[in-house]
């Protein structure tokens, strides 16, 4: 079980956080730095880096990628996720 | 001999696969030439070689007696304070491919996948990428990425091929491989009847629609120049929308080590490769679809040669014939699924050239037709694209090609060698590059 913006999520041993989200029927886990638009999977296999999440407060994980560990703490990610930093 | 993979599992995308399969029953549908890929494995493992999973090279470098092949080790490497560097007297790349890309309205809406994306969701770990799901773009690939979400439960509405398959027949290469890939598409197309999907030949989406999220997309017709046809729009509802306009080849490592290049039949950039699968660097042999994409099966022969090349054993001739048969299969595909006319001329300019960055395809525009950028080097450098996180592997083709149509001419590799050159092939923290050295094999 991890949780995704505080509410519990299940999650399948070896899921990536994208599965998991995606099987929660989680569409998006972000937003662009620059208009602010909500930003999920899209190429799926770590080459587009749209599915950067924050996870236990490290920002801009690929959730394609990351594999899911029990108790994972998981929040959208406004822009960098570093707050006013530009990167 | 060792297998340097960035994967958990050896396979690449192809024979992608979790440490265990959610449903059984799905196992063979989605694992095609199982049998091949475990042969394959039992052999390397014999001959003694090791693999080394989650390794991420980030460069290859030239070293006194070889190469320098610095790795980042973990699932997300970026996040990776792992690292390790391996010496290697010859190497063979092996880099793979992933799915092409090319905007259009509300490409950049959560919901619009790539296909290869929602078949790795299903092979990984057995999850459905959505419930509703349009399948949507141009070649084979879009059979299987259909077929595989019907037979695991979802329903697939839609599949819009934009080309016509039966052109195929016009190629003579398409009859050299013929027989299997008749069988494979035919079992495609046998669960495509029973999920009740419309296979659409000519029709494309032309836009996806929602405000945070898919909701549905506006299909269209087209035309023998791939241009819509007025009058033939309607809107298919659907939560995810597949899409992909066949491959492109991930050339880092390729690229780093300077090795030469050429436009290929598919139009991606490519690595030369002799006879041999030699590449202009010696001690460099490369295979796959870094040559020019071309499947799994070619894939396969390529390797057998690079490899048998690379420890300098003789190559059998019965595998040159092989690989040319199969060559002239994939030519035959990449001229029968051309990317749209309507994709690359009729875009409006709000619509997001590098998504990573938020560049419109205006930007590029008028970096050639406002401030004279001649080149998409240029154009990159003017407006950003291809300058974000991703480094210009989403927007590269796109990017090129749109320069080129705004200079009036044809694509040239410089212009996708601008989008394509990459120091890092792995993002890295500036604390990981200062460090001091890793340990070394």
């Amino acid at each position: 079980m991890i949780t995704f913006d505080g509410v519990e999520t299940p999650c399948r041993a070896g899921w990536t956080i994208g599965a998991a989200l995606t099987a929660a029927g989680v569409r998006s886990w972000r937003t662009t730095r620059r208009a602010g638009r909500p930003r999920g999977l899209f190429c799926g296999i770590g080459v587009c880096f749209d599915c950067l999440v924050t996870v236990n407060g490290r920002p801009s994980m690929r959730a394609c990628l990351t594999e899911a560990r029990p108790g994972d703490v998981v929040s959208t990610q406004d822009g960098t996720g570093h707050g006013d930093r530009a990167c | 001999m060792l297998l340097v993979d960035g994967g958990a599992r050896p396979g690449g995308q192809y024979w992608r696969h979790g440490p265990e399969p959610a449903d059984p029953r799905s196992r063979h549908r989605l694992r095609h030439g199982w049998p091949t890929f475990q042969r394959l494995v039992r052999r390397a493992e014999s001959a003694g070689a090791a693999l080394l999973a989650r390794h991420h090279v980030q460069t290859v470098v030239a070293d006194k007696a070889g190469w320098l092949v610095d790795c980042l080790v973990g699932d997300e490497p970026s996040a990776s304070a792992v690292g390790t560097a391996i010496r290697a007297r010859r190497l063979v790349l092996a880099t793979g491919a992933y799915d092409r890309q090319l905007p259009f309205p509300g490409w950049d809406l959560p919901g619009v996948m790539a296909g290869g994306g929602v078949q790795a969701l299903l092979k990984a770990h057995g999850v459905l990428a959505g419930r509703r799901v349009v399948v949507a773009g141009t070649g084979p690939f879009l059979l299987p990425v259909a077929a595989g979400l019907v037979a695991a439960g979802a329903r697939v509405p839609l599949v819009a091929e934009a080309n016509s398959p039966l052109h195929l027949a016009h190629y003579p290469g398409a009859l050299a491989a013929s027989g299997p890939k008749l069988r494979e598409a035919l079992s495609y197309a046998v669960w495509l009847t029973r999920g009740h999907t419309a296979y659409r030949r000519r029709h494309t989406v032309i836009r996806a629609l929602g405000t945070d999220r898919l909701q549905a997309v506006q299909v269209a017709r087209l035309d023998r120049h791939g241009r819509v046809c007025p009058g033939t729009i309607r809107t298919v509802h659907c939560d995810v929308l597949a899409v992909g306009w066949g491959f492109t080849p991930q050339l880092d490592l390729a690229n780093q080590l300077g090795c030469a290049g050429t436009v290929g039949a598919d139009g991606n950039l490519v690595v030369a490769v002799d006879r041999v699968q030699a590449t202009s660097v010696p001690g460099v042999w490369a295979a796959g679809e870094v040559t020019g994409i071309g499947g799994a099966d070619l894939a396969v022969i390529e390797g057998s040669i690079a490899g048998r090349a690379a420890a300098q054993a003789p190559v059998p001739r019965s595998l040159i014939r092989r690989r040319a048969r199969l060559r002239r299969f994939a030519d035959a595909l990449n001229a029968a699924f051309p990317v749209p006319a309507f994709l690359l001329d009729d875009l409006p300019g709000e619509v997001l050239a590098c998504r990573c960055e938020e560049v419109p395809v205006r930007a590029v525009r008028e970096a050639v037709s406002e401030l004279g950028a001649t080149d998409a080097r240029t154009v990159k450098l003017l407006t950003r694209t291809g300058m974000g996180w991703c480094q210009g592997r989403v927007c590269g083709f796109a990017v090129a090609a749109a320069t080129a149509r705004a200079c009036g001419r044809p694509v040239s590799e410089a212009d996708l060698r601008a989008m394509a050159d990459r120091p890092l092939a792995v993002p890295s923290t500036l604390g990981r590059l200062q460090g001091g050295e890793p340990p070394s094999h």
